[in-house]
């Protein structure tokens, strides 16, 4: 494995992890939109309210990551990429804001004045930003994204069948994924219907997803032949292994046995994303720039996995600190008398 | 990205110096046993949190501009300065993991275990601005890199992290974070105490920033003289056009204000020889003018240059006047004034250090042009090919103003529910997880 290659393995693992929590908080989003009316929403979306809680912009972090590590080890697909898909990727920045400034409105509309207004809102920014980013991945993937500043077309790049498909099998799959989660949510909150409610959600979502998936697969064959081909042959494992945790995960909801439907929910999507990064190798874009012509010079590529290296290093025994206190400060919570009410809601 | 920036630099600046003020009050709370000391403390950790979530999202932004507005930019030279914004990623990211820790600490942790968790905060923040003010540096100084012209095939990473603009660019934002911060919450408090407010907690939330800032703004200017006199040297044209310096010449006056036009400056207060001597100590100091490059490598707008290159500079005085008045205050009654007029001027000084601190930039940014990497690449050259960025300019412009809405009125809301006694810490970013809602529940606890 080349050093060139070992960036795009970093980069990739950040692209799972935005996948995975970023889109699990826009389809929390997508649920909090699609939850109703004032009355009839109340619950779903007071469970979500507390499921996303305080910490949900953690995941900007990782779309930071990807953006950092695609501008320094791939500089040239980073230009080709936000020049031509300027449209697309504005519009997941918006979405990307939006979802920001939600926080402080819902943290503070908690009188039902400005909330409902508020979930709309943000309920539009779940939709926005993963249908975008959706119809860059197809845009690419369609060998549409030429090298230099804006040389592809800048509409007909994303504005097409297969980018528009999987703009929408990216807002499926967040829908899929948040529904996932918050069954689990309900069942710790202790909310049987909310987990039906969800649990219905979930498996419908699958079924949207694992189809569009299906129409995907067409649309590749026919607007996306070098990816298509890979995913049919060394990425096919990893195309099986996603739809054999995808059954998994509605055989378990079904049942409502819900141990390990989080992580096979999140492993469906993993294993997609990887077989199409080994579907498209050697290409960032194909057919037009491969991952070393692409690739920043030497010097820079060390640099950055030795950043990474430390990164790891750092990072993840803090996180187990903070996640050790959690589980401690939790433990010590519930072992004592029930909590004190929330702040009152009105 | 003038006004993303412009906003992101004040919410960054928050987040460099708020975790620090947090810890002093905290520090003074447990070493003084002082309750009131450590409620500020614990607030201010608040505060910290929400602005941090806030910065999150428009440092989102500014990296996504990276792509949108400077594509050609980033793809001659992400590779080169790219490096600096992965090492500011670990430190945002564990900047973000020790405030959570911290503010989830409070009561769950002995008191100075929790006091030093608050200590990564701090040194994560001045990281991530060196980090950042780095790449800006390097913007300024650019090296570190082969060839000089065309796509960038060897780079070397120390050279561009160390470069010549970093002893002077990096010390003055740091200082800058610290003396607006500052200022910004001292004012607040101040603004409490002219309503009425005399309690021990308005008193130490103003004297503890307002010490803070106090120190920090004599340096800074002394920093910042260090600075524009480095500047004169080697970025001689954004200096000639700070201070409107339109012929090569020996005994260059200096002008405070006034207009800049191709046949010297009108109006202004002119000091005959100043501006020679503030740049080598003597007034038969070279100062290289504006007309000795050709007019499209100068840099645009030399008399709103020229202000805010002022305007900073007299803020910062006056602001060194308002440290002066707090210090022989203190020698005279161990007390800061306690006079209205006292209270009205650091009420405003919040407001003059946000004014300052956004005028220096406009001086680097602006002064730098029409470079994007100074005497490289223009910054026409860097832009995107594709149409639409006014569009995204003024939705952009929208939006922010209801991001600043919504977190002005977030801080005001978690201000007043402090003031009612109401210290619940659930819904804060970072926070701990709040238990379920209990009407959620619908069967009984197992």
């Amino acid at each position: 494995m080349s050093k060139a290659d070992a960036v795009a393995v970093v980069l990739w693992i950040g692209v799972t992890m935005y996948a995975i929590f970023g889109g699990a908080d826009f389809g929390a989003g997508l649920w909090s939109l699609l939850a109703g009316g004032r009355d009839r929403g109340r619950r779903p979306r007071e469970l979500i309210d507390w499921a996303i809680g305080p910490v949900w912009e953690a995941n900007h972090v990782w779309l930071i990551f990807v953006l950092v590590v695609l501008w320094t080890g791939f500089p040239s697909a980073f230009e080709a990429v936000f020049s031509t898909l300027f449209i697309p990727l504005s519009l997941a920045a918006l979405g990307v804001v939006l979802r920001g400034s939600g926080f402080a409105f819902h943290h503070n509309a908690r009188r039902a004045r400005g909330r409902l207004l508020a979930e709309r809102f943000f309920g539009l920014a779940s939709v926005l930003t993963p249908f975008f980013m959706g119809t860059v991945v197809g845009a690419i993937a369609g060998g549409r994204v030429p090298v230099g500043n804006a040389a592809g077309d800048r509409v007909t790049s994303w504005l097409n069948p297969l980018s528009l498909m999987i703009g929408a099998l990216f807002t499926a799959t967040g829908a899929y994924l948040a529904a996932v989660f918050l069954v689990s949510d309900a069942r710790r909150a202790r909310a049987p219907d909310l987990e039906r409610y969800f649990g219905t959600r979930a498996i419908v979502a699958a079924i949207v997803t694992g189809s569009l998936a299906a129409v995907g697969l067409f649309a590749l064959d026919r607007h996306a032949r070098y990816v298509f081909d890979g995913l049919t042959a060394e990425a096919l494992p990893l195309v099986i292994l996603s739809a054999l945790c995808g059954i998994s995960v509605l055989v378990l909801l079904h049942r409502r046995a819900l141990r390990g439907t989080r992580v096979l929910a999140a492993g469906a999507v993993a294993a997609v994303i990887w077989g199409w990064a080994i579907a498209q190798h050697p290409y960032l874009l194909p057919k037009e720039l491969t991952i070393s012509a692409g690739a920043a010079p030497s010097a820079t590529l060390t640099a950055l996995l030795v950043v990474f290296g430390v990164a790891v290093l750092l990072v993840l025994p803090a996180i187990g600190l903070l996640f050790t206190l959690t589980q401690r400060g939790v433990v010590e919570e519930t072992s004592g008398p029930s909590p004190l009410p929330s702040e009152g809601e009105a | 990205m003038a006004f993303t920036l412009g906003f992101h630099i004040i919410l960054a600046s928050l987040g460099v110096a708020l975790p620090a003020l947090m810890l002093i009050a905290n520090y003074r709370g447990l070493r003084r046993d002082d309750p009131d000391a450590l409620k500020l403390a614990q607030r201010w950790s608040k505060a910290v949190a929400v602005t941090f979530a806030v910065g999150a999202v428009t440092g989102t932004v500014l990296s996504f501009e990276f792509g949108l507005l400077w594509p050609a930019f980033t793809g001659r030279f992400g590779a080169v300065f790219g490096v600096l914004f992965a090492i500011e990623g670990i430190c945002f990211f564990l900047e973000a993991i020790f405030i959570a820790i911290y503010i989830f600490g409070w009561n769950r942790l002995s008191p100075w275990t929790h006091f030093w968790t608050g200590v990564p905060v701090v040194i994560t923040g001045l990281g991530g601005a060196f980090s950042v003010v780095a790449v800006n540096s390097w913007m300024n100084q650019p090296q570190g890199y082969s060839p000089t012209t065309g796509k960038v095939t060897s780079a070397e990473p120390l050279k561009v992290i160390f470069n010549p603009a970093v002893p002077y660019e990096v010390p003055h934002m740091i200082l800058a974070a610290y003396l607006v911060t500052g200022f910004l919450v001292a004012s607040i408090y101040a603004v409490g105490m002219l309503r009425g407010r005399h309690d021990r907690i308005h008193r130490l939330g103003l004297l503890i920033p307002l010490t803070v800032a106090c120190i920090a703004t004599p340096i800074q200017f002394a920093v910042g003289d260090t600075a524009a006199r480095a500047i004169a040297k080697d970025q001689p044209i954004k200096f000639a056009g700070m201070e409107c310096v339109q012929k090569t010449s020996t005994h260059v006056t200096e002008y405070i204000y006034g207009r800049c036009t191709s046949s010297g400056v009108k109006g202004g207060i002119g000091i005959p020889g100043f501006d020679s001597f503030l740049v080598g100590w003597s007034t038969s100091t070279r100062v290289i003018g504006l007309d000795s490059v050709p007019a499209d490598d100068r840099p645009p707008a030399n008399t709103m240059l020229h202000w805010a290159f002022d305007t900073m500079v007299g803020i910062g005085t006056v602001l060194i006047g308002l440290g002066l008045w707090l210090g022989i205050g203190w020698w005279r009654k161990r007390d800061f004034p306690q006079t209205r007029w006292f209270l009205r001027a650091t009420a405003l000084s919040g407001v003059a250090a946000v004014v300052a601190l956004e005028c220096g930039w406009i001086v680097t940014e602006v002064g730098r042009q029409p470079w994007i990497v100074y005497k490289v690449m223009r910054t026409s050259d860097a832009v995107t090919h594709a149409d639409g960025v006014w569009i995204t300019f003024g939705v952009i412009l929208a939006l922010y103003a209801a991001l600043g809405a919504a977190l002005i009125v977030t801080l005001l809301a978690m201000s007043r529910r402090w003031r009612s006694a109401d210290e619940e810490d659930d819904g804060v970013p970072y926070g701990p997880e709040p238990a379920p809602p209990p009407d959620l529940a619908t069967e009984a606890p197992r």
